[in-house]
């Protein structure tokens, strides 16, 4: 292709990246290294239907002052990625000098928020992950197998956790783990604990969001693996029965190694997909047990005042988190490319 | 003759719709962002009533509505022109300026506004308050009187009674409470910490100061109460404690006002259920005097950054819909309205308790919402019992301080 054709040829869609990924990326991280201008504050007294009260209020005049002079706010660098809120580096060297022993420490650095958020995204990621990879791979195979005329349906209700909006799909699950829900009553009965409740223990809750997980993401997996078995060569397939391979065998040293490819890719979309959990710590209520860097975002930009250069530290260190994460899987790709 | 005169009269109807269709305003937009309960349907219908060729009034009435009113009134012209808020939202969008005095407007038209109604800030009117709210007891009357025990004044009452409750096997868990994570439990520990006499802040600074006496004292109660709710309570919100009352399941909470009336009728649970419930006043703790509660009202606002025509209508419009015409026999149940020809039904009988103990009203300080916000992230790991109640109040007090200096608040 000439150079000139190719200019062309991407020239929409790097423009419209440009426009969507690049620039909202770079707002984040001008964002991020600003904070809000210093709040004037002054004594006011404020009166309603429940009396009045002696106050303090924002000095709007004085601060749209300052405001004007800087519409940014004050420049922060990078305050904000190393406070409390964020990377802790403070807190962390406190933490490691009084602290006895690994556990110890580990305790009291879970107990900041960045790094509660991290050990359940992390723990999340690689449990997930290879959990969604081992189960679509098992029902590709199943479903395969199956004579052709229910394969359609097969492949229907497969899809359908993928298909469940992720909200309403917790809210199901959320619902049937309740202590009198029907998984919930169940266990307790399996336990022989009638006071078990899933919702109130911390373990429970993580091994409730990483199951929700897995049943959402696993279909993905599933479709992508079903269209590569369609395309694994017969011949290979029938000398290696011929040379009398078991069904085992013939998945181990023919199947495996032809969907490698497609492994690397479901990895890499589902650690992208997994480092952001969101939506099940919402509908499940968990956050007193469980969050994430995507729910940190959230909650700095939910509350009645919003955090926003809080929450865009977060948003690059998310960015930031998962570059690390693919970084390993990336490599992988281009030295197979570069081999070709 | 006749027919004259009855062209006379058809222009007159005519006119007078007219008038009342645009409740005086001549031209403008009006567009209203606000929650989503009947009250607030009411006065955003009664508005509604407002439009014709020239005014036009639209809502968008959502649960959601704090995620959405600060950047809808931001644009200029802001996209809404009016936003309902409590005495705890309002302070968000008074930080970012984007609502505007209303001297001028309630000196031209307001002459029938209540002046109780009128929410100052530093001598000007910053929004229109039209209804009250509170939390106080709720209670099982014929669980009480199984007991034996009177309604609980105090929370420690409450405790005795739900200890007995649980001795006699009535119920496992009989105390309710919305205590989920988040804005709830943060809403139940501003309750119970004024309760005990505390301050959140030091005097006139946006310096925190909950690590004391009274904050152990609050949250050692709030465990307290805790030992006798469903495991599962840091999930409950007011919608799920209200659902495990209808089941049956509770007997005993601090609940909000608006709240009551969906369990008094016949939706959603047995008779035994709805029959029984009842309210009482607001409860003290620790040997206090003030109620652990706080006092909320709800009002309107109007944008800042629209045009003085859309003011004008916007503020007609809402001046039409908290009017004493709203008040019906369907409406008059719906909230505790502050408008005159409001008639108290039984079911709001707590809110007025509330206010006649002279319960606090939810402080209107700059920097409270990041507070709130500190206090529901960090109050679970307590309750959990995963660190102490000092530890839990430290942390506390650490997140705040770091979201307050990103705000500017604190150096």
């Amino acid at each position: 292709m000439k150079h000139k054709t190719f200019f062309w040829f991407v020239l929409p869609s790097s423009l419209a990246m440009l426009l969507f990924i690049f620039v909202p990326i770079v707002s984040v991280l001008v964002q991020s290294v600003y904070v809000d201008h210093e709040q004037v504050i002054k004594e006011v007294e404020n009166c309603g239907p429940f009396g009045c009260t002696t106050t303090t209020a924002v000095d709007q005049e004085a601060t749209q002052a300052l405001q004007q002079a800087s519409p940014l706010g004050r420049f922060a660098g990078l305050d904000t990625y190393l406070d409390r809120s964020h990377l802790a580096i403070d807190e962390v060297r406190a933490a490691w000098n009084s602290s006895n022993g690994m556990a110890e420490f580990y305790a009291k650095v879970v107990n900041l928020p960045f790094y509660k958020a991290m050990s359940f995204t992390l723990a999340y990621t690689f449990i997930v992950t290879p959990l969604v990879i081992i189960f679509g791979f098992i029902i590709a195979v199943a479903v395969n197998s199956a004579t052709r005329k229910i394969r359609g349906p097969l492949i229907f209700f497969s899809l359908l956790p993928m298909m469940v909006t992720p909200l309403v799909g917790s809210l199901i699950i959320f619902w049937m783990v309740d202590a009198r829900g029907v998984i919930g009553a169940a266990l307790q009965y399996l336990a022989g604990d009638p006071d078990l409740s899933v919702k109130a223990s911390t373990p429970l809750t993580w091994v409730m969001l990483m199951v929700y997980g897995v049943w959402h993401s696993a279909p993905f997996a599933f479709i992508v693996y079903y269209a590569g078995l369609q395309t694994v060569n017969s011949d290979t397939l029938e000398s290696a029965m011929i040379d009398g391979a078991s069904r085992w065998e013939q998945i181990r040293y023919v199947i495996i190694p032809h969907l490698l490819p497609l492994t690397t890719f479901i990895a890499l979309m589902q650690l992208m997909d997994n480092f952001r959990v969101f939506e099940p710590i919402v509908s499940f209520s968990a956050s007193a047990h469980a969050t994430s860097l995507s729910w940190a975002i959230y909650n700095d930009l939910g509350g009645e005042t919003r955090q926003l250069s809080s929450a865009a530290a977060t948003s690059v260190l998310t960015i930031l988190g998962i570059a690390i994460l693919l970084t390993p899987v990336l490599v992988r790709t281009w030295r197979d490319f570069s081999r070709k | 003759m006749l027919l004259r005169k009855l062209i006379v009269a058809t222009s007159l109807i005519l006119s007078a719709n007219a008038a009342y269709a645009g409740c005086g305003a001549t031209a403008g937009r009006v567009n209203i962002v606000g929650n989503e309960f009947p009250a607030i349907h009411t006065v955003v219908n009664a508005a509604k009533a407002c439009a014709d060729d020239n005014v036009s009034v639209s809502a968008n009435l959502t649960a959601d509505h704090q995620k959405i009113n600060l950047a809808g009134l931001q644009g200029n012209p802001a996209e809404y022109t009016s936003a309902i808020i409590a005495n705890s939202s309002i302070v968000a969008l008074i930080n970012e300026d984007v609502i505007r005095p209303l001297d001028d407007l309630v000196a031209r038209y307001g002459q029938d506004i209540p002046k109780s109604n009128l929410i100052t800030v530093d001598g000007k009117v910053m929004a229109v308050a039209f209804m009250a709210n509170a939390q106080h007891l709720v209670y099982r009357k014929d669980v009480l009187a199984e007991i034996g025990v009177e309604p609980p004044e105090t929370y420690e009452e409450l405790l005795e009674a739900a200890k007995l409750i649980r001795e006699k096997g009535i119920m496992e868990n009989p105390v309710g409470g919305a205590f989920a994570s988040g804005w709830n439990l943060a809403t139940e520990f501003v309750n119970m910490y004024l309760g005990t006499g505390g301050e959140f802040f030091k005097p006139g600074t946006a310096e925190v100061a909950i690590n004391n006496a009274q904050g152990v004292a609050a949250l050692e109660m709030m465990k307290a109460l805790s030992e006798y709710m469903n495991p599962d309570f840091l999930t409950h919100d007011s919608n799920a404690t209200g659902a495990e009352v209808e089941a049956g399941n509770v007997a005993l909470m601090n609940m909000w006002g608006s709240r009551v009336g969906v369990l008094m009728d016949e939706d959603g649970a047995e008779e035994v259920v709805y029959s029984n419930v009842a309210v009482g006043g607001p409860m003290t703790v620790a040997g206090g005097s003030v109620p652990a509660t706080t006092l909320w009202w709800d009002g309107w606002t109007v944008a800042k950054n629209i045009s003085d025509e859309d003011a004008e209508a916007t503020f007609l419009a809402l001046m039409a819909g908290t009017s004493p015409d709203i008040l019906d026999d369907e409406t008059m149940a719906q909230a505790v309205w502050m408008i005159d020809g409001y008639e108290p039904a039984p079911v709001n009988e707590g809110v007025f308790a509330a206010i006649k103990a002279q319960a606090k009203p939810y402080p209107m300080l700059p920097y409270m919402g990041l507070l709130h916000t500190a206090l529901g992230d960090n109050l679970s790991d307590y309750l959990q019992g995963k660190e102490s109640a000092e530890a839990a109040l430290a942390d506390i007090e650490a997140t705040y301080t770091t979201a307050a200096k990103e705000k500017g608040f604190l150096n």
